[in-house]
């Protein structure tokens, strides 16, 4: 089982991933993050229950197609289809610095110990950390560098602003 | 030049540790080949034909004598006692053991260098004129804006993972030597009706195996904005960069897929959600930078007039009309020093030569070289009246070739000899070319010629932007070679055009030969082989060089 990385430990995992890609098929109890489809197909629906809402994005689906709605979500989590794919990086950036989304954002997919403290800068605070990848690792390369010369989602103010 | 402070040491230090324990997990099984790749990349190491090759970032071509004295001792201590300058001004390890390079890595920080984002899908290590801040037609020294743009670069979280490499170039003046119109992102320093400092910016420029002029999606930009439109500019590209096509990959795909009005106006919304946001720049920190680059101290009264030996002194006299160049401050000069002597692969330097070279810039010049795309080596300051003297400690060493701007100065990438990706091999093509030019009175002849060799499409050799262009091609297995002519860059940048059929290694220079002669034949009073060249057109070329025996 993946494990969950969230505030610098292993947590529990309280979400349940929902996958495919039918915008009419039933959707499950509980707290669920459900792909974009089938958020934009069941928003009443999910908006209705008492459970949080999580919507997921594909490395293809850009945030710009949730800015609307992202009010009613409690959490987002992006996909990478393999690690080399960076476009998760933008779309963190953006969520947080522009649109100003302050819920859960999660990364799951294809990524590892070496991507961890990048996708932290970029505004992602949960890791779906794949089976494989030792968590201890991972935590630990979250805090890889002290500090760091261009802004992102940590550190608002470039070094050169900074007198260090 | 720049000096690093605690800030940066420290970040190179933990740069290194990242990479010896990535080094370590792979070593250990933990990380993939596929895993490792990209991160090895990023620190300047490929696995090549015959061994890794590591490069080592020189950003903007600027080295002082103490990193070049290390440069020559990691080339002896770890490899076989040389390197290469890369057409990035860059070096180039070409033996390395792979498990000798975190060894490496950390004695490169000991003076302040590194591996950092010298390949890989990322934005890579920033060139720039290898002139600045010492030729007389610059606008601004282009080097602070270098230096800004490396520091934001470097290991920039958005941008780790683009779809595909990523290079920028900046010029600080119009007569362009930095190939900026060829460049993913190319910046020109540039002046407003108000005298204010700028650039102008070109997107979507590249060689490879599409070669395409970069285009100017804004005309002016206050010196200030510099960093978040280029990561306005970034973010567009990697959102929307093909990832699935590797040859189709690079930003200039994307920009004319969407057109170059569509695709500017994409960069400018987005450059409104972070103009004038903290990464601005602001007076205080180009101020700051700019310091490191201040004119060294000149003497005020040096020796204007030319130096003595130039009358009595041949091949003095011809190393300081092709060698040196002319200088903003009054009674020095520029001295390039060539790599290129025939039958040495271009751009190699070896230890003992280095060395020297470190020696000669903190005699001569102040401590510090400069790097060239045409992979050279030049000492930025010298005073006139002591150019006689570093002739003839170049002339000992073997560094004093009078050939730089000359069909000789060839530009050249390791090609077949070295890198895997190459179809063929470019460094013996060159050695031909050279040995049909090999007296100074046929090279006085012909003039200024620059003349590239690439040993694959990839085009490290800059084969598009030569006046004359090799390219070794595959032909079912054997290796042949595609001419083209007429490429340039600056106000004339234009991609070369391709002759005709490609022809065998043997041929190689006896075409190039030909190419020549027709100049010869055809040029009018004074008139440079690229201008006999744009008056003429290809055809009579062609003709010549394709004719069938009668």
């Amino acid at each position: 089982m993946p494990k969950l990385i969230k505030n610098d430990q292993i947590s529990a995992d309280n979400w349940l991933l929902v996958e495919g890609s039918e915008e009419n098929q039933t959707i499950p109890e509980g707290d669920v993050i459900v792909p974009l489809t089938l958020f934009l197909a069941q928003q009443e629906t999910l908006l209705a229950s008492s459970s949080n809402t999580g919507v997921w994005l594909d490395s293809s689906e850009s945030p710009e197609l949730i800015a609307d709605q992202l009010q009613n979500i409690d959490m987002i989590a992006i996909n990478f289809p393999a690690f080399t794919d960076g476009r998760g990086f933008s779309y963190a950036q953006i969520l947080r610095g522009r649109m100003n989304f302050t819920g859960e954002l999660r990364a799951f997919g294809d990524f590892g110990i070496d991507q961890m403290f990048f996708l932290k800068r970029c505004g992602f605070d949960s890791y779906l950390l794949p089976d494989d990848k030792d968590p201890a690792g991972a935590i630990a390369a979250l805090s890889s560098f002290t500090d760091t010369y261009q802004t992102a989602q940590d550190q608002p103010v470039p070094a050169f602003r900074r007198s260090i | 030049m720049y000096q690093y402070n605690d800030f940066d040491r420290k970040f190179v230090k933990e740069r290194v540790d990242q990479f010896k324990d990535q080094t370590h997990r792979f070593l250990d099984g933990q990380l993939s080949e596929g895993e490792f790749l990209p991160l090895r990349l990023q620190n300047g190491l490929y696995i090549q034909r015959m061994a890794p090759l590591l490069r080592i970032a020189i950003p903007y071509g600027t080295l002082s004598s103490k990193q070049a004295r290390k440069l020559a001792e990691i080339s002896r201590k770890y490899d076989k006692g040389y390197g290469h300058i890369s057409t990035r001004q860059n070096f180039q390890l070409n033996w390395p053991a792979l498990e000798d390079v975190p060894k490496i890595l950390g004695e490169l920080a000991e003076v302040e260098m590194h591996g950092i984002q010298t390949s890989g899908s990322c934005v890579r290590s920033i060139t720039a004129d290898p002139f600045s801040g010492v030729a007389q037609d610059e606008i601004e020294d282009a080097r602070p804006y270098a230096e800004l743009l490396r520091q934001w670069s470097t290991l920039h979280p958005e941008f780790a993972y683009l779809p595909r490499k990523f290079k920028i170039a900046v010029s600080g003046s119009t007569k362009d030597r930095a190939a900026v119109h060829f460049h993913d992102i190319g910046v020109i320093m540039a002046k407003d009706e108000n005298g204010e400092t700028g650039f102008e910016v070109l997107v979507g420029g590249g060689l490879g195996r599409t070669p395409v002029i970069g285009t100017s999606i804004r005309r002016f930009l206050p010196k200030q904005h510099l960093l978040t439109y280029v990561e306005a500019i970034l973010r567009i590209y990697n959102q929307l960069g093909r990832r699935d096509n590797k040859y189709k990959a690079r930003i200039k795909i994307l920009v004319r897929a969407l057109g170059a009005e569509k695709f500017t106006a994409m960069v400018e919304e987005e450059w409104q959600h972070l103009k004038d946001n903290p990464s601005t720049l602001t007076e205080a920190e180009i101020k700051r930078v700019s310091a490191f680059f201040e004119p060294p101290a000149y003497k005020q009264n040096a020796d204007i007039t030319k130096p003595s030996q130039l009358d009595e002194n041949k091949e003095f006299s011809r190393w300081y009309l092709n060698n040196t160049k002319a200088h903003k401050q009054a009674g020095y000069r520029s001295v390039v020093i060539s790599l290129k002597p025939t039958g040495m692969p271009p751009g190699d330097v070896s230890d003992y030569q280095m060395e020297q070279l470190a020696d000669l810039a903190d005699h001569f010049s102040f401590g510090e070289l400069r790097t060239t795309k045409e992979q050279n080596i030049v000492l930025p300051d010298v005073e006139k009246s002591q150019l006689f003297e570093v002739w003839q400690v170049l002339t000992d060493n073997g560094l004093a070739t009078a050939n730089i701007g000359t069909i000789n100065d060839i530009t050249c990438c390791p090609g077949g000899d070295y890198c895997s990706l190459a179809n063929a091999k470019s460094i013996p093509v060159a050695e031909d070319i050279q040995r049909i030019y090999d007296s100074p009175k046929t090279l006085e002849q012909i003039g200024a010629v620059d003349l590239k060799v690439s040993g694959c499409m990839n085009a490290c050799g800059h084969h598009h932007i030569g006046h004359i262009g090799i390219l070794g091609v595959d032909k079912k297995g054997k290796e042949f070679y595609q001419v083209s002519l007429g490429g340039g860059v600056g106000t004339d940048a234009a991609v070369a055009k391709i002759l005709g059929p490609s022809f065998s290694q043997a041929e190689v220079a006896g075409v190039v030969k030909k190419i020549t002669d027709l100049y010869l034949e055809q040029k009018i009073q004074d008139e440079n082989f690229i201008d006999t060249y744009n008056r003429i057109g290809i055809e009579p070329f062609k003709e010549k060089i394709y004719a069938k025996a009668h």
